[in-house]
């Protein structure tokens, strides 16, 4: 039984997040099928395939267009910074044009086969050494031919002399809507070990995209939807929660907040690489939280802000406002302020600029102000996976991560954002409004600090000049942080104190 | 029958090379010697010459030998035939059997046919 224990080879496609949810790549040596609905980017994919095997691996592609012409293929993938008459030029990229003859009256009489198409691709391998083939789309093989029970036969034969030239390949195949049937016109069953799903659904409003390892025949992926865009310059860029992986090395190290107080509060400041979620109401100082934090280098290293509610100029103001320079930090290049309206790209976009942004400028502390800006540009399930996304992001980088989030209520209250983030963060900071006497307080409490003893009083804070001023804690107050602040007398609070101790210490 | 070729001319026209004296021109692609390939090959030839008898020009292109010309002819299925003379230019998919469906689809004048 040799059989069972041989492993299929993979072949690294280099197109980012697919090698990590295909366990290494593609199946070598075989074909694979990518289905989609119209405009689910397959032909990106196709051509994406083609197009980092050449840039990263120098290995020469052959694409076969059944739909497009070249020259359309040649212009529309330009756009993603593919040179593709260079790389024809330089016999790395080969079009076998297959795609319906406009000029010239075709007709159908009697038996035929593909033999034509396969002799050209057969040649266009051999002439370039090529190892990878893309055909897209073999559906509208479809619409050019009527039998189809004769098409179907030859494209079953064709897969079986692909497998013959030792090519590893990407076949796409139409579909007519996202879930359902793999394909139109049953084409699955020729490559039929191997199917890829992309899909490209309406929810509230918000395209969502998302590729699917259906089945890889005889080697393991990962299940499920992963989420995916597609960027100028690079094409498909996916977002696989599984680099979530709770591997990450766990670091000891404390960084400061830049309040004193509050690093006392934390038992010595943040960790190195936690990740941090401050709640409050509007006004409650989540900016100023936020701008203390990025002021602050500590460790020796740099800051990076995103801002999604206030400008630039904004922040700059506000911080100089609190007695800190940013304009001067960023000169110093200590600071990078980037500043978006969330409305301006989808969440899947604004990650990947995140990311981009944050391995060009190598920050050693993130700040996002604020989380909850996001969401309202985004559906539950797609703000989960961003944030799991950002998380792991920052976590593999041992970069501490500062995150707010606006509560809908002035006192007390949970936000949406906090539910989904809550578990995932290893730090919560709530800024809360108390009233008392007719007059609002500010509060400020360490919720949870894991790995670390902290202090859980809620303490009073000010805003000054000197920014955020942590005092004393509240005293004979219960019900601060349910909304409900409440002032006790002395002789009950003392009462309350006791009510837990047992029988023998009473008085 | 062996049929190996890499480009078969068969030319009935007595006019000096070079010159297309032929009124009827037509390119055959076929893969390798299949029955379905000398099937195809035989049909045209006998089309032709009950039809336009020494007034005929055939190239017969195996794909495998010369799979250039079958990239440049954007050729998808064998057999192929391509009529290029006389105008307009029409393609033929399949073994040729049908004859009455390839008269009709290759338009040939037929007057001049009867000639």
């Amino acid at each position: 039984m040799t059989a069972l224990t041989t492993t299929f080879e993979k072949l690294e496609t280099g197109i980012e997040g697919l090698d990590q949810i295909a366990y290494g790549g593609l199946p070598k040596g075989r074909a694979t099928l990518v289905g989609g609905t119209a405009g689910s980017a397959k032909t990106v994919l196709a051509a994406q395939f083609l197009a980092k095997g050449i840039t990263e691996f120098n290995q020469a592609g052959v694409f076969v267009t059944f739909e497009e012409s070249p020259a359309d293929l040649r212009r529309n993938m330009s756009g993603f910074g593919w040179n593709i008459s260079e790389w024809e030029q330089q016999k790395l990229w080969t079009f076998v044009d297959a795609s319906p003859v406009k000029d010239q009256y075709t007709a159908v009489t009697g038996e035929f086969d593909f033999g034509g198409l396969l002799a050209r691709i057969k040649h266009a391998i051999k002439e370039t050494n090529a190892t990878r083939l893309s055909m897209d789309s073999i559906g509208a093989v479809f619409s050019q031919f009527d039998s189809a029970a004769i098409v179907r036969r030859e494209l079953f034969s064709l897969a079986e002399s692909l497998k013959d030239m030792g090519v590893t390949s990407v076949v796409t195949a139409e579909r007519t809507h996202d879930f359902g049937e793999i394909s139109r016109f049953g084409v699955e069953e020729f490559v039929a070990d191997n199917v890829i799903l992309l899909r490209n659904v309406l929810e509230e409003e918000k395209r969502r995209r998302t590729l699917e390892i259906l089945k890889f025949r005889g080697t393991n992926h990962q299940k499920g939807e992963c989420p995916f865009t597609v960027i100028g310059n690079q094409g498909l860029a996916l977002l696989p929660l599984s680099s979530m992986e709770l591997t990450q090395r766990s670091s000891t190290k404390r960084i400061s907040s830049g309040i004193e107080t509050l690093d006392k509060m934390c038992g010595g400041g943040f960790f190195q690489d936690s990740i941090i979620l401050i709640s409050g109401a509007t006004g409650t100082g989540k900016s100023l939280t936020t701008s203390h934090f990025v002021n602050d280098d500590n460790e020796g290293g740099r800051s990076m802000l995103f801002g999604f509610e206030e400008s630039r100029d904004q922040l700059i103001r506000n911080a100089a406002g609190w007695g800190m320079d940013f304009a001067a930090r960023e000169k110093e290049g200590k600071l990078k302020i980037i500043c978006q309206y969330p409305e301006t790209a989808a969440l899947e976009d604004h990650l990947i600029r995140m990311q981009e942004a944050i391995d060009e400028f190598k920050p050693t502390r993130v700040a996002i102000d604020s989380l909850s800006a996001l969401e309202r540009i985004s559906v539950v399930k797609n703000f989960r996976e961003f944030v799991l996304s950002l998380s792991g992001t920052l976590k593999r980088r041992e970069i501490a991560g500062l995150l707010t989030s606006t509560t809908p209520s002035l006192l007390g209250g949970q936000s949406v954002t906090e539910a989904h983030i809550s578990t995932i963060t290893d730090s919560i900071i709530l800024l809360r409004y108390v009233e008392m006497f007719g007059e609002m307080k500010r509060g400020l409490t360490v919720l949870k600090m894991r790995g670390s003893k902290h202090d859980k009083n809620i303490r009073e804070f000010k805003i000054d000049e000197h920014g955020l001023g942590i005092g004393k804690p509240f005293a004979n107050v219960t019900g601060i942080l349910s909304g409900n602040p409440m002032h006790v007398k002395e002789q009950e609070l003392n009462r309350l104190e006791t009510i837990f101790d047992d029988g023998d210490h009473r008085r | 029958m062996q049929l190996r070729f890499l480009r078969v001319d068969f030319s009935t026209q007595t006019s000096a090379p070079g010159v297309p004296m032929s009124e009827h021109y037509f390119k055959l692609y076929v893969m390798g010697s299949s029955s379905r390939s000398s099937s195809a090959i035989d049909n045209l030839k006998s089309f032709c010459e009950e039809f336009m008898p020494s007034n005929y020009h055939l190239s017969i292109i195996d794909v495998l030998e010369d799979p250039k010309s079958a990239e440049l002819d954007k050729i998808f299925a064998t057999p192929t035939l391509i009529k290029h003379e006389p105008p307009p230019v029409r393609r033929l998919i399949g073994d040729l059997a049908d004859r009455e469906q390839v008269f009709r689809i290759l338009n040939i004048d037929k007057p001049r046919v009867k000639q």
